[in-house]
């Protein structure tokens, strides 16, 4: 196996991003001009305003939508479209609802062409991880809103991406839940050595789960701030480092 | 009895003698069925001693005793049953032809938006023109034959069937589309693997308002031009003043209208297991 090519698994370039959108016959910039740099099996955050391009940043990410100019690449090839080198998992879960828990974890697989015995094997390990293990057979409508995004979590594990794309997977969540999925996420990060993109809208979870958070400004002339998150883990929401850290970030939205 | 058996330990539930049990549940079935059968079979009963009493006039409502005499003999005796078999034959060919033709290119049509916004007009036009209406013209390109009955009751049940298909598949959640995208899926993956099992249920609604509509029309149609079949029967019976058997032919378009709704219900059921589970 190529060394080099190894180290750079699941590692993201941004170059000279660009993309807008039409309203009302006027082209409005939401992305100018974007350099970045992940990391294989670095946490990265995306915050901003609503309107700031956040999830424009990650669809396009993900191969779902096209930047106007400049290019993504991943372990140095351009990004064309989707790819199996990524997963996505959204705000919603996105389940099928005529199929079960398994049948759902292992929709990816069988997309990608292996029989559905291989695949139920896989995503019955995934399935536990995310702690569903008893639920293999129940149907969406029988989930919580919790358990139905863990089985969103372990679809987009079960394929074994290098890179994990997150839109605000917790923000539908109740605040307990959200509290015990962020430490799954950290756990599951942490475990699969993957690169996480994760646009959220909760500064502390953004500083809880990330290395690095990449603020997106809407004002006009504004520049995008990366902000390391230098903080050891397992974090602790309330100890000091952490309190000043949140308070950093909401000084970058002139929040006190 | 209920306090006791609230607060009992296991060993005292045991001492519940067992057939007592038994006829408990079989008191709580027995008022289910009661709530929901009771109306009907209180409506029965009162037709059937209306007309014996003359309540009710028995020469246009015969009891009932003698509307299921008259269907027996022509069940048994074998006078009915060549009316059951073509009738059967008209409705169940039209409703095939209609299922085989309206469910494929109804799922072509959702898919592909230009053709779906370029037939939309004509189909709503064509739909909002009553079948019967058309009978006439089928009958004058037809002839009065078997074709133009089977094509009246084709044509009426096809517009249901397609528009409730091209509603499931124009319907399909675009996000679970998105979702399948991400995992590399092509466009016949997410046809197969999405929008046809998100269809289904659609699907069935226009299949069970076209068995509604098979049967009505399959009627109208023996009423005017047929010598044979359940409908012609209702009619015939008329004429010739024998209102037991057009009570029995009726008795039995009915029945066979509750079969065919069952036995799509039935298999709505199995294949859309996931749509009725609720919490």
């Amino acid at each position: 196996m190529n060394v080099v090519e190894d180290t750079r698994r699941g590692e993201v370039t941004v170059r000279d991003l660009s993309k807008s959108f039409a309203l009302n016959g006027q082209r409005l910039p939401v992305l100018r001009n974007l350099q970045l740099d992940i990391r294989g099996g670095e946490a990265l955050a995306i915050v901003g305003p609503s309107g700031c391009g956040k999830t424009t940043l990650l669809r396009i990410l993900a191969g779902l939508d096209r930047p106007d100019t400049g290019e993504v690449l991943i372990d140095g090839h351009p990004v064309r479209g989707v790819g199996t080198e990524r997963a996505v998992i959204f705000q919603e879960p996105r389940l099928l609802p005529w199929l079960t828990v398994l049948g759902n974890v292992s929709f990816g697989l069988t997309v990608r062409g292996l029989t559905q015995a291989e695949a139920e094997t896989r995503a019955r390990h995934y399935i536990r991880l995310v702690g569903l293990g008893d639920f293999e057979a129940a149907y969406p409508r029988q989930l919580s809103g919790g358990m139905a995004q863990r089985v969103g979590i372990a679809r987009a594990l079960t394929v074994q991406p290098e890179i994990l794309l997150l839109d605000e997977p917790l923000g539908a969540l109740y605040a307990m839940t959200k509290l015990t999925m962020q430490e799954e996420l950290t756990r599951i990060w942490r475990e699969e050595k993957v690169t996480m993109v994760l646009v959220t809208h909760d500064l502390e979870e953004a500083i809880y789960l990330s290395d690095w958070v990449l603020v997106l400004p809407k004002a006009k002339g504004a520049l995008p701030r990366l902000i390391e998150i230098d903080l050891p883990r397992p974090r602790d929401r309330s100890e000091s480092r952490f309190v000043a850290m949140r308070k950093r970030l909401m000084a970058e939205f002139g929040l006190h | 009895m209920t306090f006791q058996s609230l607060d009992s330990s296991p060993v005292a539930s045991v001492e519940v003698p067992p057939g007592a049990a038994i006829l408990r549940r079989g008191a709580v079935a027995a008022r289910t069925k009661f709530n929901r059968y009771g109306l009907l079979l209180a409506f029965l009963a009162f037709w059937q001693i209306g007309s014996t009493q003359g309540w009710i006039n028995p020469t246009v409502f015969p009891p009932l005793d003698k509307i299921l005499a008259a269907t027996w003999e022509g069940l048994v005796g074998g006078a009915l049953l060549d009316d059951i078999a073509i009738s059967l034959q008209r409705s169940g060919l039209a409703f095939a032809a209609a299922v085989g033709l309206a469910i494929p290119l109804g799922l072509f049509m959702g898919q592909i938006r230009a053709v779906e916004q370029a037939l939309d007009p004509i189909l709503q036009f064509f739909r909002q023109t009553s079948a019967l209406a058309l009978y006439p013209v089928f009958i004058l390109l037809l002839g009065l034959g078997e074709a133009s009955k089977v094509f009246v009751i084709f044509w009426a049940t096809l517009f249901p069937i397609l528009l409730a298909t091209i509603g499931g598949v124009k319907e399909v959640d675009r996000k679970l589309i998105e979702m399948a995208a991400t995992f590399g899926a092509s466009r016949t993956t997410i046809f197969r693997r999405v929008v046809l099992p998100a269809s289904v249920p659609s699907i069935f609604v226009g299949l069970r308002l076209s068995a509604t509509t098979a049967l009505l029309l399959l009627i109208a149609a023996e009423m005017i031009g047929a010598n044979k079949g359940l409908g012609f029967q209702v009619m015939n019976a008329q004429y010739n003043f024998q209102i037991p058997q057009m009570f029995a032919a009726i008795l039995l378009l009915a029945a066979l209208g509750l079969t065919a709704n069952a036995l799509l219900v039935t298999l709505q059921r199995r294949l859309c297991r996931w749509a009725d589970l609720t919490h």
